[in-house]
């Protein structure tokens, strides 16, 4: 037994601000246990503990975390009793970690091969050569192109998906015994998600290693664990191997987990005039010398959704910001509810601005952190329809029944609301305005899948009530599937497939949206070694 | 209402007293502020609490005088410079382009002279009145409130609310003074107590080099020049308004974190 974890505890103090502190519990009662060569899944939402839980092994405790109690046993001793030597020790010699964000975790200012064999020196575990031939061997198993010289480059000269393999090979170089993940996919695009996938289930077989694998997505644990941990709230929910968690979970969370994402959604046909018709929209930013759009063409119908697909890069957001105004185009026109907008924000009227909504991704900061929930819905009510006072407070009410929210919300701040709550808001400070178009940008993609789920659900319901249409960007095609009436596939700057849902996901399909579509991991056992079979081209973030 | 930390309760009690004592400073002197009342630089006794200065007049009775005329201006010129620097700061980075470099450029050129020469390049062709000290104090140190300001609505401009505003239609005042000042507070509230110091210290200094508060009016800068050639003789009136100044910088301080820390809470604790 490599690894057995006992009735974990762990605990931290919080201060809130002008409150005694005092100690919560974070993790309560967690037990696992983790033999050589196996991977092991720890998922749930944020919150859930799991990361907390995957740093247990090496000891540690992030910001002000402490273990409280329970034994953490390696190799048969408890780890708890080590001491500061034995820690140091310990870690980075039998446990290493690879962390979610690579570009922050690198040193910029250090070539790759220092910061990828500086462990391996530092516990003397290897000679400067061997090192290096051990990083450049491993280089190679992660399929990093040119593994000779790659690490001679600095972290900004590589991806982001080269940069987390490279993470990987830090972590396996001193040959540990485990290696936690702790969510080295989230931050990557799906096509190169999948890419790293591969690579680090790869290296973990040849290399013969037992991991810990962290992460929200239970797709992807499904392709690289052997187990799987289902948590909530620091608790244990379920604990088995993959095949029973995923064809037959026992528990009612794991089952809603498993089944995210179900959203069966009727397609609606395109007719009437288009409420938004971009036609030859070509931009490019300030100072730059490259389009980010090339002549994009697309119409969106009343009532309907337009999803717009792609990785980073593709210059989606980049045509939100053409449609609001934001970033006046070089070429094209944009007709919207039968009249042509003005390129220029300064240029639209009061009315173009209030028929033209837009939710962010990031919910947190798209609201004034220091205006309550009312002001914020209510500033559009007072802004465009000169409500005030009791008539204001009236109406802000009854848009938060609708996001279903309920009373008591109306005085709170943005910080005393969950993820989901924020992004509802969100959307009642675009309805507030009744517009006929919202945009939609990556509103899901910062979301937990149940809570995403529950947000996609409310817009359909919105959509049927109040018509409104969404340009929905994305880059998620699960949630395409779930909310899409028409389609268009962007990349490069390019619209490559454009059409109704049913059209865009029928065969025969061109290149890219076949690595797109194929690239959405699926809740399915074997799934990624089918998928990397039968690849046509490499992601563009590659 | 919450507790409030005791280093608070007494930065609130010292400043508190400061200000009370200068507000009614002619209620509490016990003498008359330009009376000569005693013999030269005698020391603190019943009737003299801190003793007499250079003529003979009351020391306590100068410092309170004193303390008067040095904060009411470092509190007008702070506030001046607060509205005009954080006002320019905010536009600059809000409105950008053009307006954000001239700005900018034209208080690099300012700052390039050093404050305390450009101060008293200005009050030597000026009438030196308490009028002009608040305006040349408190438009010097606008720049440097600018500089903060602008940096921090840099920030702040790029967040998606301010996005969301714009697309919503605001105007600038609106997103100057509803988006961006909230959220700009408390840094400014930190910097506030401090350039207060700083200006108490300015407003001291100019008065030292005798281009400041002129007699027959007190201010503690003041005080130290009258009474600076006792120190050779063991006699300590000209160290009362440095105690008077730090004590002061002290309190406004923790004053002022106190208020840091309140505001910084975004979960409606204001």
């Amino acid at each position: 037994m490599l690894l057995e974890i006992r009735n974990l505890q762990i605990g931290a103090t919080v201060h809130p601000p002008g409150e005694p502190s005092r100690d919560i519990v974070i993790v309560d009662g967690v037990s696992l246990t983790l033999e050589k060569g196996r991977v092991l899944g720890l998922i749930g939402e944020s919150g859930a503990g799991k990361s907390t839980i995957g740093l247990s092994p090496m000891a540690y405790g992030r910001g002000g975390v402490r273990i409280t109690g329970g034994e953490i046993l390696l190799n048969g001793r408890d780890i708890r009793k080590a001491g500061p030597a034995g820690l140091r020790d310990l870690r980075g010699r039998e446990v290493t970690y690879v962390a979610q964000s690579a570009a922050a975790a690198f040193n910029p200012a250090k070539k790759l091969m220092e910061q990828v064999i500086e462990t391996t020196l530092l516990h003397g575990l290897a000679s400067r050569s061997e090192a290096e031939a051990r990083a450049i061997k491993l280089f190679g198993k992660l399929g990093l192109p040119n593994p000779e010289t790659i690490g001679n480059r600095f972290p900004h000269q590589v991806s982001g998906g080269q940069l987390q393999r490279v993470m990987t090979a830090m972590a396996l170089c001193p040959q540990p015994e485990l290696v936690i993940f702790d969510e080295p996919t989230t931050a990557l695009d799906v096509t190169t998600q999948i890419e790293v996938l591969a690579a680090i289930k790869e290296a973990i077989r040849d290399t013969g290693v037992a991991a810990l694998y962290i992460t929200h997505d239970l797709a992807v644990v499904a392709q690289v664990s052997d187990e799987i941990m289902v948590l909530r709230s620091g608790k244990m929910v379920e604990y088995g191997p993959v095949q029973q968690i995923i064809e037959a979970p026992r528990e009612e969370y794991t089952r809603a987990l498993v089944s995210v994402r179900s959203i069966e959604h009727e397609e609606k046909t395109p007719v009437g005039e288009p409420v938004l018709a971009v036609k030859g929209i070509t931009a490019r930013y300030r100072g730059t010398h490259f389009d980010v759009l090339k002549r994009v063409t697309v119409d969106l119908r009343p009532g309907q959704t337009l999803a717009v697909v792609g990785e980073s890069g593709s210059g989606k957001s980049t045509l939100a910001r053409v449609i609001t105004g934001l970033l006046p185009p070089r070429a094209g026109t944009i007709r919207f509810a039968g009249r042509t907008l003005s390129a220029d924000l300064a240029g639209r009227s009061k009315d173009d601005l209030r028929e033209l909504q837009m939710i962010y991704q990031m919910a947190d900061v798209a609201m004034n952190p220091r205006h309550t929930v009312g002001t914020i819905i209510g500033r559009p009510l007072e802004f465009y329809f000169g409500l005030t006072g009791e008539a204001k407070r009236k109406r802000v009410q009854e848009l938060l029944d609708e996001i279903e929210m309920g009373a008591g919300f109306i005085d709170r701040y943005p910080a005393e609301l969950s993820g989901g709550q924020k992004q509802r808001v969100c959307i009642a400070r675009a309805l507030a305005a009744k517009p006929k178009l919202i945009i939609c940008d990556e509103v899901t993609s910062a979301l937990d899948p149940l809570v995403a789920d529950g947000i996609l659900k409310l817009l359909l319901s919105l959509q049927k009530r109040e018509g409104v249409a969404y340009l929905f960007i994305t880059h998620d095609l699960a949630t395409v599937k779930a909310i899409a009436d028409s389609i268009a596939v962007m990349y490069r700057g390019e619209v490559v497939r454009y059409g109704t849902k049913s059209d865009v996901l029928a065969p025969p399909f061109d290149d890219y949206t076949d690595l797109l579509l194929s690239s959405v991991p699926e809740m399915k056992i074997g799934w990624l070694e089918e998928v990397i079979a039968h690849r046509k081209m490499e992601s563009a973030g590659n | 209402m919450r507790r409030i930390p005791l280093s608070a309760l007494l930065g609130l009690f010292i400043t508190g007293l400061y200000f009370f004592v200068a507000i009614f400073a002619p209620l509490i002197a016990p003498y008359g502020m330009g009376d000569v009342v005693g013999g030269v630089w005698e020391s603190s006794s019943a009737h003299f609490w801190l003793g007499t200065d250079s003529i003979g007049r009351d020391l306590l009775t100068r410092m309170i005088y004193g303390g008067r005329t040095t904060i009411f201006i470092a509190t007008v010129a702070t506030l001046l410079s607060f509205s005009v620097g954080a006002t320019m700061g905010f536009t600059a980075a809000v409105v950008g382009g053009w307006v954000d470099q001239g700005l900018s450029r034209f208080i690099d050129l300012v700052m390039a002279i050093p404050s305390l020469i450009f101060a008293l390049v200005v009050l030597s062709v000026m009438p030196v009145t308490v009028t002009t000290l608040i305006l040349v104090m408190g438009l010097l140190d606008s720049t440097r409130v600018f500089r903060l300001s602008r940096a921090i609505a840099v920030d702040i401009t790029v967040m998606d609310y301010v996005e969301a505003a714009r697309l919503r239609g605001e105007g600038q005042i609106w997103i100057i003074f509803r988006e961006i000042l909230p959220n700009a507070l408390s840094p400014l509230v930190a910097e506030m107590g401090m350039r207060f110091i700083f200006m108490v210290l300015f407003i001291s200094t100019l008065s030292f080099l005798g281009l400041g508060v002129q007699p027959p009016l007190a201010d503690w800068g003041g005080i130290v020049k009258e009474n600076k050639e006792g120190i050779v003789y063991g006699i300590t009136a000209a160290l009362y308004p440095a105690i008077a100044i730090a004590t002061l910088a002290i309190s406004v301080n923790l004053v002022a974190d106190w208020i840091l820390n309140r505001t910084t809470s975004l979960k409606g604790g204001r």
